[in-house]
This record gives C-alpha cells, sequence and structure tokens, in this order.
C-alpha cells in the first residue's frame, strides 16, 4: 500500500504519545460536556475573553504541532536497475509540516541574511566581467524573482502584502462562516454578522476577530514567504521562519507529555500522602523533599549524557537521524517529569487531607468503603480543577526550561530545531557588529506569544475551576 | 423625633450576580430610638445581613444601593462623600461581626488594634490610648487586661476575641452599634456571657443597639422592638412582647410554631413548606404567598402595603381575618425502656488523641476527647448527647460508627462484640449503624448524583439486591424523606440546605440501620426547615423503629426529641435520664448552668441565669478533681481532688460530689453557692460509688 501512497508513514515515539494524548483530551471533552456539572465552570472559562482568544491562538500552535508530527518517509525516485518491487525510502523523514512548507525548507542560502533581504548579509568576492568584485551577492532564493532588487523590492513586498491581506482575510471569513454554519446551517451569515459586529463583551466576538486578525497575519506572511526569507536566514543560510515553525512542536512536545510523567506520579504519591497519612505520609514527603533538594539542572545533564551514550553505543536501535533526536527529546520529557511531580503531589496532599476529613468522606467509610473506592470517587473527582490547573499552568514553565536547557547544551538533540536550540545558536551573534538580530528576535516574539496566551489560558481556568473564586449562588 | 438614632426609609440593595439584578433588600424601613435594642429577625438570605451592610455604607462589589434613606440624627449618609464616611464608622456607628476569628488581625496585638481605633477617631495615643484601652477591655471583662493587650489573637479564645471585638467597637464611643449574628458562633454559655456584657454596656452607655439575628432566643432576651424581614422586606415590625406574644404575620406565626420549645414534644411542629423565593425580579403578589398557610387569592396578584405606624406595624391586610393554626398532635413520647440488653452498650470508652512533639515525634501527651463514657441505647429510641463544642460528643458518635479508634473500653452491639470488629466481619455489620453529620453542604460529594450517593451504600454493604432494585429503593426512600422521585438524577447543588438533610438522611437509611448517629443533625438549618428535619425524624422512628443517638447543643431540640439525655463535659458524661426529668429538673450544676444559658423564646420560663466563668479547660489538660470545678460555683477542696463517682438521684445519674443519693424519689439539690469555703467539706454527703 505504502509503494501506492509513494510514502512510508513513519510513527516516532513522541508523535504516538501526542496523538494518545489528543484522543485523551477528546475523550475527556466529551465526558465533560455529558456531565452538567463538570461542563458548568467550562462555560465560564468560554464566556472569558482573555481566555477564549488565548485558547483560539494556543489553537494555531497546537495545529501547526500536529501537523509536524504526522511523519512519513518519501519515496526515492528508483534507481535503473534495481528490481521492479524494491522501493526505497529516504533515510530523512518529513512531517506534513514540511510538505505544506514546500519548498521552505530546502531553500538554503550560503549564510546569514537579514529579513526580507535581497542580498546576503556578508560580502563575498565574485567573480565578474570586470575581474573580482566584493560585494553583497544577490541570494538563491530570496527575492530570486526580481530583475532589479533595488527599483522593485519595496512594490513587491508591498503586492505580496496586499495579496496575502486579502487572501488572509478570504480565508478567516471562510473559516467563520464554516464554524457559523457548523453551529447551525441557517441563519449561518446573520449569526457569522452578529459575531463580528458583537458588543466588546462577548468572547465569541473577540474570538471571530482573532481569527480574522490570525488569518490576515498568517496570509500575509504565506505569500511573502513565497519570494522571501520572512525572518532572515541563520549561520547555515536556512530559513528563520521554518526554523520557528518546527520549534513549535519541539516546545509542544516537551509542555504536554512530561504531564504524562507528572501526572501518574503526582496524583497517585500526593492523593496517597493526604489519603493514608501515617508512615506512607512520611516516605512520600521524604522523598519529594530529597528530590527537590538535588539541583534539577545536574539531574537533567547526568540522565541527557546517560541517554547520549546509550544511543552511541546502541547505533542499530536507531533507523534515522529524527529517531535518535526524537529518543532524546522523549527521554528529555521523561527525566523533566521526574524532576517536577514534587509541586503537583505538594498541592494534592494538602487538598487531599483537607477532603479527607469531610463529611462525605466519612460517610462513604460509615459504609465500609474500600480505599480505593474513595479515593476514586470522592478524591479524585475533587481535586480534579486543582490536577487541570497545574498542568495548564506547568506548561509554560515547561516550555521555558526546555529553552534554558537546550541553551546550557543539556536540552534537546542538536539536530533537533527547538527554541532553545535556536537562541543557543543565535547568542554568539548578538556580538558581531552589525549585530544579527533576527533569529533570537523571532525565536523570542514567538515563544512569548506562546507563553502568554498559555498563561493567559492558565489565568482563565483558574478563575473558572477554583472553588474558592466561585461566588456561591443564593440558596 | 428628637429620641430617634436611625431613620431608614424605603431602603433598596441590589445585587448584581452573573448579570441577573436580584433587589436583596427591598423597601426597607426601620426606626432605631435612642438606648435601645432593637432586633432585626430573618432567616438565612432574608436580606438582614445586606441591611445592616448598606447602613454603613460597606456592601460588596456585587451589590449597591438602589434607592431610599438612612438618616442618622436627620443627616442622610447615603449622600455623604465617601471620604467623610469614614468619620461615622466606627466612631458613630459600629459593627461587630459574626466570626471573631475573621475579624481581628491575627499579627497585630490586642492593644495595637484598639488603639488604632483611638487614634484615628480620638486622637490618643501613647499612654493616654493605653490607659483607654485597658479601660475598654475592663469594661468587655477581660481579665488581667495589662497582659492581654500585649497578646495576638491566636491567644485568645472564641469568647475573647468576641469581647476585644466588641471593645474596639465601643473604642469610638458610637451613638449605634450594629451586631451581626454577635454570638451565632460562641457556645451556649459563652453566648449567655456575650450577651448579657451588650446587655449591660448598652444599658450603662445609653447606647443603640441594632441587632441581627436568626435566633428568637436571643431576640426575646435581648430585644426592646424587632423587625422581622422575609425575603428582603420588614413583614412586621412592633415591640419584641407584640411580636413574640401576639404575632400578627403569617410568617411571625409560622416562624414560632415551628419552635420545638414553644409547640410541644406532642405536637407535630408547623413547617413552612417550599424555600424563599427567588429574588430576581417577577415577584407579583406577597412574597410569602406560595408558602402561607392562610394564602388567598388576591394575595398572589397584588403586593401587600405596609398597615399602621412604622414602629408597629405588618405587611399583610388579612392580619385581622387569620383564623389559629389547627393544632397536629402526635403520639406523646413513650417513656425510656430499658426490657432486655440494650441495643447499643458503651462501656468505659476512651479516644485519645496523642499529641506528638519533637524531632522523633515522641508521644508527650494526649487529647482527652472521650475519657471513660457510659451510654447504653434502647432500641427504637432516642439518646440525646448534649454539650459545648469540645466536650468529645462528637468523637463518641464517631466512636461508634466506628470511624475513630477506641483507646479503651468496649461497645457492644445487640449484645456481641462491636468495637473489637475487623475487617470483613466489620463491613458485615456496618449496615447496622449509620450517621447524618451537622453540615449539609459537606456531607454530600458535589459530583455525585443522588442516586448514586444513596446507592453507594447498599453497593458497598450488599443491601437491596441487583441494581434496579436498588434503584427501586432509591425511589422509595425519596419517598420516605418526602423528596420528589425526580430528584434522583440531579446533583447535590440544585438543593437547598434541609432538603440536602433529607438526602443525607435517606442515605443513611438506605442500608437499613437500628441505630443512627445525628450529629447535630439540624445545626446549620433555619428554624423552619429545622421543624420540617425533626418531624422527619420523629415520623422514620415511629415508621421504621430505628433508634437515634442524638448529638446536639440545641436544648429544646433535644427535647422534642429525646427519651433520654446524657449531658457531656469535657470527655466524661455527668449527668444522664430520662429527658424530662434532666431537663427539667437538673440536677448536676453544670447541666442547670447550661439550661440557664439557653436564651428561650417564652420569657417566662427562662430559670434564673446561672453565670458559668471561664471557659471549657483543654481536654488536654484537664483540671485535677472533678473537671467542673474551675467554673462550679459550688466546688470545694473535695471537687478539686477528686472526681466524683456516680450518684443515682432523682432516677438519673449524676456526677457531682454535691447530690445526695435518694434512690429515684425527687429531692431538691441541695446546692447552696460555697464561696472560698474549704470547710464546707465536711458538712457534704459522702455519696457512695
Amino acid at each position: 500500500m505504502s509503494a501506492f501512497l509513494g510514502f512510508k508513514p513513519a510513527l516516532l515515539w513522541t508523535d504516538a504519545l501526542l496523538l494518545l494524548l489528543v484522543v485523551a483530551v477528546l475523550l475527556v471533552v466529551r465526558h465533560i460536556r455529558r456531565h452538567e456539572h463538570l461542563a458548568a465552570p467550562w462555560r465560564k472559562v468560554a464566556l472569558s475573553r482573555a481566555g477564549m482568544v488565548s485558547a483560539t491562538v494556543l489553537m494555531v500552535f497546537a495545529t501547526i504541532g500536529l501537523l509536524d508530527s504526522m511523519h512519513y518517509r518519501p519515496e526515492l525516485p528508483r534507481e535503473p536497475g534495481a528490481p521492479a518491487g524494491a522501493v526505497r525510502y529516504a533515510v530523512e523523514m518529513r512531517s506534513l509540516l514540511d510538505h505544506l512548507l514546500d519548498p521552505l525548507p530546502v531553500q538554503v542560502e550560503t549564510s546569514y541574511s537579514a529579513p526580507l533581504a535581497t542580498q546576503a548579509f556578508n560580502k563575498t568576492s565574485m567573480e565578474s566581467d570586470s575581474g573580482t568584485v566584493r560585494d553583497y551577492p544577490r541570494l538563491k532564493f530570496g527575492g530570486a524573482h526580481l530583475s532589479d532588487s533595488n527599483t522593485q523590492w519595496a512594490t513587491d513586498i508591498s503586492a505580496r502584502v496586499l495579496r496575502g491581506t486579502l487572501w488572509g482575510l478570504a480565508t478567516g471569513l471562510a473559516i467563520l462562516l464554516f464554524a457559523a454554519f457548523v453551529r447551525g446551517p441557517a441563519q449561518a451569515l446573520s449569526r457569522l454578522f452578529r459575531w463580528l459586529v458583537g458588543n466588546g463583551d462577548d468572547a465569541v466576538h473577540c474570538v471571530a476577530w482573532t481569527v480574522l486578525a490570525l488569518s490576515v497575519l498568517g496570509g500575509a506572511v504565506a505569500t511573502l514567504a513565497q519570494g522571501y526569507h520572512v525572518f532572515g536566514t541563520d549561520k547555515v543560510g536556512q530559513d528563520v521562519l521554518y526554523q520557528i515553525l518546527k520549534s513549535i512542536r519541539t516546545a509542544l512536545v516537551i509542555g504536554t507529555l512530561t504531564t504524562l510523567v507528572t501526572l501518574p506520579i503526582g496524583v497517585v504519591l500526593g492523593i496517597a500522602a493526604g489519603y493514608f497519612r501515617g508512615w506512607i505520609d512520611d516516605v512520600i514527603q521524604y522523598l519529594y523533599t530529597t528530590l527537590n533538594s538535588i539541583p534539577g539542572v545536574l539531574l537533567i545533564a547526568a540522565a541527557v549524557l546517560m541517554t547520549q551514550v546509550f544511543m552511541d553505543t546502541h547505533p542499530e536501535a536507531f533507523e534515522t537521524v529524527t529517531e535518535r533526536a526524537d529518543f532524546r527529546l522523549l527521554f528529555l520529557c521523561l527525566i523533566l517529569g521526574i524532576t517536577s511531580w514534587t509541586g503537583l503531589a505538594r498541592l494534592l496532599r494538602g487538598e487531599t487531607l483537607k477532603l479527607r476529613e469531610l463529611e462525605y468522606v466519612q460517610a462513604a467509610q460509615a459504609f465500609g468503603v474500600s480505599s480505593a473506592a474513595i479515593i476514586g470517587r470522592h478524591i479524585v473527582p475533587n481535586v480534579m480543577h486543582i490536577i487541570l490547573i497545574s498542568l495548564v499552568m506547568d506548561f509554560s514553565g515547561l516550555v521555558l526550561a526546555e529553552a534554558v536547557l537546550s541553551y546550557v547544551g543539556v536540552g534537546v538533540d542538536p539536530s533537533m530545531i527547538s527554541f532553545g536550540t535556536m537562541i543557543n545558536s543565535a547568542r554568539l551573534e548578538m556580538a558581531r557588529e552589525p549585530m544579527v538580530w533576527w533569529a533570537l528576535a523571532a525565536a523570542f516574539v514567538v515563544m512569548f506569544v506562546l507563553v502568554l496566551a498559555a498563561n493567559l489560558f492558565a489565568d482563565a481556568v483558574r478563575d473558572a475551576l477554583d472553588p474558592r473564586t466561585r461566588v456561591r449562588g443564593v440558596a | 423625633m428628637s429620641d430617634s438614632v436611625l431613620r431608614v426609609s424605603d431602603l433598596d440593595v441590589d445585587l448584581h450576580l452573573g448579570g441577573k439584578r436580584v433587589r436583596a433588600v427591598a423597601g426597607v424601613g426601620l426606626e432605631i430610638r435612642r438606648g435601645e435594642t432593637f432586633a432585626l429577625l430573618g432567616e438565612s438570605g432574608c436580606g438582614k445581613s445586606m441591611t445592616a451592610l448598606a447602613l454603613m455604607r460597606l456592601l460588596p462589589d456585587v451589590a449597591g444601593i438602589a434607592g431610599g434613606q438612612v438618616r442618622l440624627d436627620d443627616e442622610d449618609i447615603l449622600q455623604r462623600p465617601e471620604a467623610l464616611m469614614r468619620e461615622l464608622r466606627g466612631r458613630r456607628m459600629a459593627m461587630i461581626f459574626q466570626e471573631p476569628m475573621l475579624s481581628l488581625n491575627p499579627v497585630m496585638t490586642i492593644g495595637d488594634q484598639i488603639g488604632e481605633v483611638l487614634t484615628g477617631h480620638l486622637g490618643l495615643s501613647g499612654a493616654a490610648a493605653r490607659t483607654r484601652t485597658i479601660e475598654l477591655l475592663t469594661a468587655v471583662g477581660i481579665a488581667d487586661p495589662q497582659r492581654r493587650i500585649r497578646e495576638y489573637p491566636f491567644q485568645l479564645s472564641g469568647g475573647m476575641k468576641q469581647r476585644v471585638m466588641i471593645a474596639m467597637a465601643l473604642a469610638g464611643e458610637p451613638e449605634l452599634l450594629i451586631a451581626d449574628e454577635p454570638t451565632t458562633a460562641l457556645d451556649v454559655t459563652i453566648q449567655a456571657q456575650v450577651l448579657d456584657l451588650l446587655r449591660r454596656l448598652q444599658a450603662e452607655r445609653g447606647m443603640s443597639l441594632l441587632l441581627i439575628t436568626h435566633d428568637l432566643g436571643v431576640v426575646a432576651n435581648m430585644a426592646h422592638q424587632v423587625a422581622v424581614m422575609y425575603a428582603g422586606q420588614v413583614v412586621e415590625s412592633g415591640s419584641c412582647e407584640q411580636v413574640l406574644q401576639r404575632p400578627r404575620h403569617p410568617y411571625t406565626r409560622l416562624l414560632l410554631t415551628a419552635l420545638p420549645e414553644i409547640t410541644g414534644s406532642n405536637q407535630q411542629l408547623a413547617t413552612i413548606p417550599g424555600q424563599v423565593p427567588p429574588l430576581d425580579g417577577g415577584i407579583a403578589g406577597c412574597r410569602f404567598a406560595p408558602r402561607c398557610a392562610w394564602v388567598r387569592d388576591d394575595c398572589r396578584s397584588r403586593a401587600p402595603v405596609w398597615q399602621g405606624e412604622l414602629r408597629d406595624g405588618v405587611r399583610c391586610p388579612h392580619v385581622a381575618e387569620l383564623a389559629p393554626l389547627p393544632e397536629q398532635l402526635r403520639e406523646p413520647m413513650a417513656r425510656p425502656l430499658h426490657v432486655g440488653p440494650p441495643l447499643l452498650q458503651v462501656q468505659d470508652v476512651q479516644v485519645h488523641f496523642p499529641i506528638r512533639a519533637g524531632l522523633l515525634q515522641r508521644q508527650v501527651g494526649a487529647v482527652k476527647a472521650v475519657d471513660g463514657v457510659n451510654l447504653a441505647i434502647a432500641a427504637g429510641q432516642t439518646l440525646a448527647l448534649v454539650g459545648e463544642s469540645g466536650c468529645g460528643k462528637t468523637t463518641v458518635g464517631k466512636a461508634i460508627v466506628r470511624l475513630n479508634r477506641l483507646t479503651a473500653g468496649d461497645i457492644r452491639y445487640a449484645g456481641q462484640p462491636w468495637a473489637s470488629l475487623d475487617g470483613e466481619a466489620l463491613r458485615r455489620q456496618r449496615s447496622q449503624v449509620q450517621i447524618v453529620f451537622q453540615d449539609p453542604y459537606a456531607s454530600l460529594d458535589p459530583r455525585m448524583r443522588v442516586a448514586d450517593i444513596l446507592m453507594e451504600g447498599m453497593a458497598s454493604l450488599g443491601v437491596g439486591g441487583s441494581s434496579a432494585e436498588r434503584l427501586a429503593r432509591v425511589d422509595r426512600l425519596l419517598d420516605q424523606v418526602g423528596l420528589p422521585a425526580a430528584a434522583r438524577w440531579r446533583y447535590p447543588h440544585e438543593f437547598s440546605g434541609g432538603q440536602r438533610q433529607r438526602i443525607a438522611i435517606a442515605r443513611a437509611l438506605a442500608v437499613e440501620p437500628k441505630l443512627i448517629v445525628c450529629d447535630e443533625p439540624t445545626s446549620a438549618l433555619d428554624v423552619s426547615v429545622q421543624a420540617q428535619i425533626l418531624n422527619l425524624l420523629r415520623d422514620l422512628q415511629t415508621e421504621l423503629g430505628v433508634a437515634y443517638l442524638l448529638i446536639s447543643h440545641n436544648l429544646s431540640v433535644v427535647e422534642y426529641l429525646a427519651h433520654e439525655v446524657a449531658v457531656m463535659y469535657l470527655g466524661r458524661i455527668v449527668e444522664q435520664g430520662e429527658a424530662k426529668a434532666v431537663l427539667k429538673r437538673p440536677q448536676h450544676p453544670y447541666t442547670q448552668a447550661l439550661l440557664s444559658a439557653i436564651p428561650r423564646v417564652d420569657v417566662a420560663r427562662q430559670p434564673q441565669r446561672i453565670q458559668l466563668n471561664g471557659e471549657l479547660p483543654s481536654p488536654a489538660d484537664p483540671p485535677t478533681g472533678c473537671h467542673f470545678n474551675p467554673r462550679c460555683a459550688h466546688a470545694d477542696r473535695l471537687c478539686r481532688q477528686e472526681y466524683p463517682p456516680v450518684t443515682v438521684a432523682d432516677g438519673r445519674e449524676v456526677r457531682c460530689h454535691h447530690i445526695v443519693q435518694t434512690g429515684g424519689a425527687y429531692v431538691p439539690a441541695p446546692l447552696k453557692p460555697v464561696l472560698g469555703g474549704d470547710d464546707a467539706i465536711s458538712k457534704l454527703p459522702q455519696g457512695p460509688a
């Protein structure tokens, strides 16, 4: 079948886990929608403007990350003389995102170039008719379609921006119309109109305009990227825009998969410590106090070095470079998870200590309900809001942690593009004169937007789920 | 009009809840005269606290004054700019709140907190402020004020904190003191102290007191003038005697007949069906019409107007034509039966909680929550366990339900060992003894539906057969406790406090227990709802023959439900016997003091107050000798040395050195105040153990 497709789907470990996570989230959403008391606080999130706008932005990031998680290996052109059935696939893995961005990944210049530039950043000696000239060479791809870059550049850029804006506007409206249609085929147009002109308090109104703004931005960038390097190129001539888009997946993987590790450890140990108390509590408290006292970076560095040694001694376990990098990423998530469950466990222990004294837990004990059933039925559902809030809040922390770790050199594999590796390779260029600022700035801005959106969303979730901020209705 | 301190007219307060506008206070008019205690009476959610906060202009952000006038000495304070309100608050009007624990700043000393008021309003500072602070603390009855002013709130007990709050309120020498449920968080004996203090201060200073409360007994004992609030409106106003003796408005009438104290244990308590209507607009007629026993057609369409004077009127046009409520008699309470072995027997039970300290968590002492308790509960009857908070009554209840471990002693159920049951044997027996908790908001898991809550016990203990049969049983249980079958798929938050307590009772009944421990089953509920639950508990006992261990500090509830009473003090039972006898003719000095401390609505029945000094000692370090001796007026040397043995007198067991053994016949207790006379020991009748 794969021969027929012309490619071979490849599932990396992180891809599989990410898919698992998406499925889990969808199941949870379905469960929440079916239970009125669970859905009520989320409806409050849906009323929060900042929360919904940031959720929209996060959705865009998530879509990019998920597209980048569908990996495949393209079929290589058949070598002359090879047997008919033998199909060979590229060693290089590509993702759906790479496919959509084509030819961005392969439009590699020789070295640095500024954003939207048509010429390289450095002078080189060039052979011309009049002998050797030292000048800024034209870029191979950036603005290559212009015959005279000096005169045509400005008009071309503005034309592209205009075209992109219109495209983006059209796409945005199409998306909104589709959404309005899904909400109810009748009166889809009038609903769309209400969304756009609704009063400022309405979260749907804000989301609609966010979708439009993001589409316009996306359209402009996309049209520009077809002829230029929108955010310039780096030392080896790679497009910075491409690197940023690839970094998003790394950040999302770190931010979400780590929680797959922290969640079971934190929840089980935290609730066990709070519910059973006594020596179990002592042991668990001792464990996390000790773990917290070890400098996390040292532990992570040691673990990452161990992985590196393992990978070096077992080259046969990894078919491609991407798999190697992926294995290291997975291991980083694991070790980050092992060092960061303590906060969650501590929170849950405190809450469980409070809950276990509540009368409905005692009533269950009077019925002889087993401890496991009490925890499952009474404790876990009632600490769920804490788990959710801390998950959303931890996300941004983990994204930042990855950047720092990769900067220090114990983060992701150097071959893997991430915000951390981008910043790491850009730091020396800050000292150049004139400065190469664009790689760092682009990484900074995108990461900032991602983390800010996550934090705002976390705030909205906390406001809605935290019972302390909830007003008890008049009885 | 010169003797009027505060005159409120047409006060409206709006609450903004999630986009909805709720009129929490609608057209309230009051007049408070100089030197009078004015009680604003109402159940929870009727808008009485909102009114008080509006008078001080201290409403929370979600609430706002929508109209009306609040005249303090002919000045409308609603017109004052906010900056000038500060001169008023604390100076001319002061307020004390319900929770003394939350009203004091925990990181400031008592002296500094009172000094702040003195500096702000009277410009006193330094030595002058200090002297005044000490005077104020002395005035509110705090012993050793020189030392106390350097102490922090956590070093004081609840009653002392409320005294400090009162001292703070008095510091600005206000003309009007607003007390919002000042004693609700306190025990009865402490409540009596604080109420006495308020009454004395008010008389001494000629201050006006606006007392906001839900407790009719407190009103009867304190107030000169009463206004009754219902659903944001004043429905009746008049002198205290008028309102409590000859109530006019249907709500006031029903409220009074809902009191077990008034109605007596041989009658069905009047209940007010339903609940306070939602106030978010759309009330066309009388707000009480849906719950009124005398409702007529025009009540539902036309809003009643105020009839009579501001200080003596009623919001009901039909008061003259209301027929008296028919009395619903019920079976008189049977005399306690002790035929054969009791259903449950508690023998010398001790429950101690270890106090650990130091690096190795070595045990350095124990809180003796329960320290040698004997009880016997007969099948199908009610034993009430009475005492103040911290006396260990809840711990006894939990020990009986096997929710905590006994340190010593034994419990037998139907003659079989109970306390020593373990594991599977215990699980098989657990359905016999169940518990209903105090707080209906904490006792139901908010994430479970009613049917799941009721079936949890059945599933765990294997009661009720298949799941279809269990579901049918859920319907039957809901019917038994007076809830519609449709309730089973709903979540607890959709129910009111009284309905939740019904669910909690149904949950206990689900496993067919023979004994239910009711831990303060009505103390979190309003009077009218309390009556519903008390009626329900009695009906269930008649119907199912279930026995109750009723844990309560509310003696009128005990009087209504209990066959027998055991009074507990500091981990031990001091008096135990037939309910009527114990409550009518208490023998132990503590029981006498406790009974006298309860404010009664029928002031004529109020016994002479026996003032108890101090507060409950710590159960970690009980006094030597009789536990009650530091607070007892009769204490002598013997009391300070030996714990009294059980004396059988007047058909009950009493632990007091001063009680004569009578073998059943009633002899008035030979108690005389013995003031510091240790020689009295020689005259004491020595009761054999």
